[in-house]
């Protein structure tokens, strides 16, 4: 392959000009590396945020009060508040909801709780015996309610990992006396680490009647208890839209609301929040990665600036070499496939640069997620770089074809 | 090059040339016919504007006529596309510079494969024709040599050696000792003397009586016309000066001076250029 020759005087040519050479790399190593750090960031935040969405279980359903807008949840205020105990029971029936297959209310309140001197504002989640498994929760230390402790509202703490190490310096809380408003619990169990956020990490939980009554005297609504959450498992992730849907119906129907009227409670599935995130992330990604592709058409430019100069340089070897016999397909392509293998080995370069970046970054501590470079964004960003050569590098080529052979022996 | 002498190798008739210089016809050439026979050694001498670097131009297929019929071997060049031209440069001529022209960081062997290269010669076939013709000019231990490390005589024989690797018909070279000293330029003479009697065919184009001298031929130009056109003993190598100089200095190309031998010596210091001056960079 006559093609592959011209690698070699590329490469002769590249290497003689080690400076000039590197130089005009920079510009395509930098785009490079920007397009590649960046998105490999985006992605990898994507990554990690679904990735503990995922943790929780895409199966996943919970039951708010208020509707949801593009604010978010509306929480509805207490007193004012229409889910109910009635509708997680509802819920909980198997024929009317084939779909649905775990239902735990919670009844979610604030409050201080104190161990001898420390005092801590904690959230306090009432839950029944199914939460521990919707919630996907596991055990650090201790155990969890058993079904008679949650129905005789036995004063029991279950803490939630970073609650228990708050309260607890260098003690084993399992067997100690925690005070919520003024109520002594005793703790039996820690939760493990779940880390993210939404997560049960600073909260404590106690039976489900404890919060309702004693602790936060929930209000009563139809004469049932009102809860501030239910959590639900759908039986598949496929048929998370079946459950959400016979959900609604159910509390629609016992909300009384007529067909016009909007639902006076969400839904919110993991899907519609990976969704979200995903939406968000991607345009962050996208803005980075346009951030990216600037730098590289600006590098893209240097290479055609410096192929120019390196035409004029080289007027006379040109001459030569028409002189010698090259036909102008050969000065063609010596100049394309030397502004060729300039930004593609730039674009390598920038590759590997950007692995060492990717790493550097996530020795930072804090920043708990890796950067994923992934072959797909390499092989795009290697073509981007090829085209540029191509692009930016035919303009001087063509110079370089049509300059005459005499006036460029004569150049000086 | 057994050719016969009735099939010349290059056939040059009533050529003319002429450069549009804005509103001004500049007129190279004004009609010149010329026939060299394969194994001739010519020289083409004349001032500067005399228009023999244009007729070189036209010789070595670099330029085209503004009228007139220039054949090589028989082949009109006019009818020739730009591919063929090239291709005629890269078989049947072989070019010498006055500075060289090499590459400024390619090795001898590298230098030397360069017209194997657009030639299409395969690597293997290209070296050994490469190391071959560096024998040839007397540099076979030096193939590996950047410009920087030879001496300009010795680049010139690196210049040679490319001229005559893909063994082309005619070896076309323009004030070859120009930028050489005197003993450097005799031995770059007696390399040329020596191909010819390898039976190439030589043509150079000087301004210098001393080279003059030494071709069979001497053809001289004076306004873009052939003003003589003689067959010449040549001299041998010339321990100038080996005659008094004529009244008249070396350029002008009175018929006298040329046809002297060896009549001028090298009377202006020439330049020595240890490195190459831009062939590439």
């Amino acid at each position: 392959m006559k093609i592959l020759r011209y690698f070699n005087v590329a490469l002769e040519s590249i290497f003689s000009h080690k400076m000039r050479a590197i130089l005009t790399m920079l510009g395509i190593i930098i785009g490079v590396t920007a397009v590649l750090v960046t998105m490999g960031i985006g992605r990898g935040a994507a990554a990690s945020i679904t990735g503990e969405i995922a943790s929780q279980g895409t199966t996943q359903l919970t039951v708010m009060p208020g509707a949801l807008n593009t604010g978010g949840v509306r929480q509805a205020s207490g007193s004012s508040s229409t889910l109910t105990m009635g509708d997680a029971e509802a819920i909980s029936d198997r024929i009317l909801h084939p779909n649905v297959v775990l239902v735990a209310p919670a009844y979610t309140g604030s409050s201080q709780l104190v161990v001898g001197d420390t005092n801590n504002q904690n959230q306090v989640v009432g839950v029944t015996m199914d939460m521990f498994i919707v919630r996907n929760w596991e055990m650090e230390y201790g155990r969890f309610f058993t079904q008679e402790e949650i129905e005789d509202q036995a004063h029991l703490l279950v803490l939630g990992a970073t609650a228990a190490k708050d309260l607890f310096v260098n003690v084993n809380p399992i067997g100690q006396t925690v005070r919520v408003k003024n109520e002594p619990f005793t703790v039996i169990g820690v939760l493990s680490e779940e880390g993210g956020f939404g997560g049960a990490d600073d909260q404590a939980i106690v039976p489900l009647g404890v919060a309702q009554g004693r602790l936060f005297n929930a209000a009563r609504y139809r004469g049932d208890y009102t809860v501030t959450s239910i959590y639900a498992n759908a039986s598949s992730e496929e048929l998370v839209p079946m459950a959400k849907a016979e959900i609604e119906r159910t509390l629609r129907m016992r909300h009384q609301l007529d067909v016009d009227d909007s639902n006076d409670f969400s839904i919110i599935d993991q899907a519609s929040l990976l969704d979200i995130i995903g939406s968000i992330t991607g345009t962050l990604t996208i803005f980075l990665g346009s951030i990216g592709a600037i730098s590289l058409l600006v590098g893209g430019i240097g290479i055609m600036n410096i192929m120019l100069v390196s035409v004029t340089e080289r007027t006379k070897e040109i001459g030569l070499r028409k002189a010698l016999g090259a036909y102008d397909s050969d000065i063609l392509l010596q100049f394309l496939v030397e502004a060729l293998v300039l930004t593609v080995l730039g674009g390598l370069i920038g590759v590997g640069l950007s692995f060492g970046i990717g790493w550097l970054v996530g020795q930072i501590p804090g920043f708990d997620f890796e950067v994923l470079i992934g072959i797909d964004i390499i092989i795009l960003a290697v073509a981007v770089c090829a085209a540029s050569g191509f692009i930016f590098g035919l303009y001087p080529a063509m110079r370089a074809t049509r300059l005459d052979p005499i006036e460029a022996l004569r150049y000086e | 090059m057994a050719q016969s002498t009735t099939n010349p190798l290059i056939e040059i008739v009533d050529l003319t040339k002429v450069y549009k210089m804005g509103e001004m016809e500049v007129h190279a050439l004004r009609g010149v016919s010329l026939s060299i026979q394969p194994g001739e050694y010519v020289a083409i001498v004349g001032t500067s504007g005399s228009g023999k670097s244009t007729l070189m131009n036209m010789i070595g297929l670099l330029d085209q006529p503004t009228g007139g019929i220039y054949r090589v071997r028989g082949t009109e060049s006019q009818k020739l596309g730009k591919k063929a031209l090239a291709d005629l440069r890269n078989r049947e001529i072989g070019f010498v510079f006055q500075r060289f022209n090499l590459l400024a960081r390619a090795t001898a062997m590298r230098q030397v494969e360069l017209p194997l290269f657009y030639a299409g010669v395969s690597n293997r076939k290209s070296r050994q024709m490469a190391t071959d013709a560096l024998t040839r000019v007397g540099l076979g231990e030096r193939t590996h040599h950047r410009p920087e490390e030879l001496s300009g005589g010795q680049q010139q024989r690196v210049a040679i050696a490319r001229a005559i690797v893909n063994q082309p018909s005619l070896l076309l070279a323009d004030e070859p000792t120009g930028a050489l000293d005197t003993h450097t330029g005799e031995e770059i003479l007696t390399l040329f003397e020596e191909l010819h009697s390898q039976g190439l065919t030589l043509i150079v184009v000087t301004h210098d009586p001393d080279v003059a001298a030494r071709a069979h031929r001497v053809v001289t130009m004076r306004d873009g016309l052939i003003v003589e056109d003689r067959v010449q003993v040549p001299s041998k190598a010339a321990p100038a000066p080996a005659f008094p100089a004529p009244a008249v200095p070396a350029p002008q190309p009175e018929a006298d001076s040329v046809t002297q031998p060896s009549a001028q010596p090298a009377t202006q210091p020439r330049v020595i250029l240890e490195t190459l001056d831009g062939a590439a960079a």
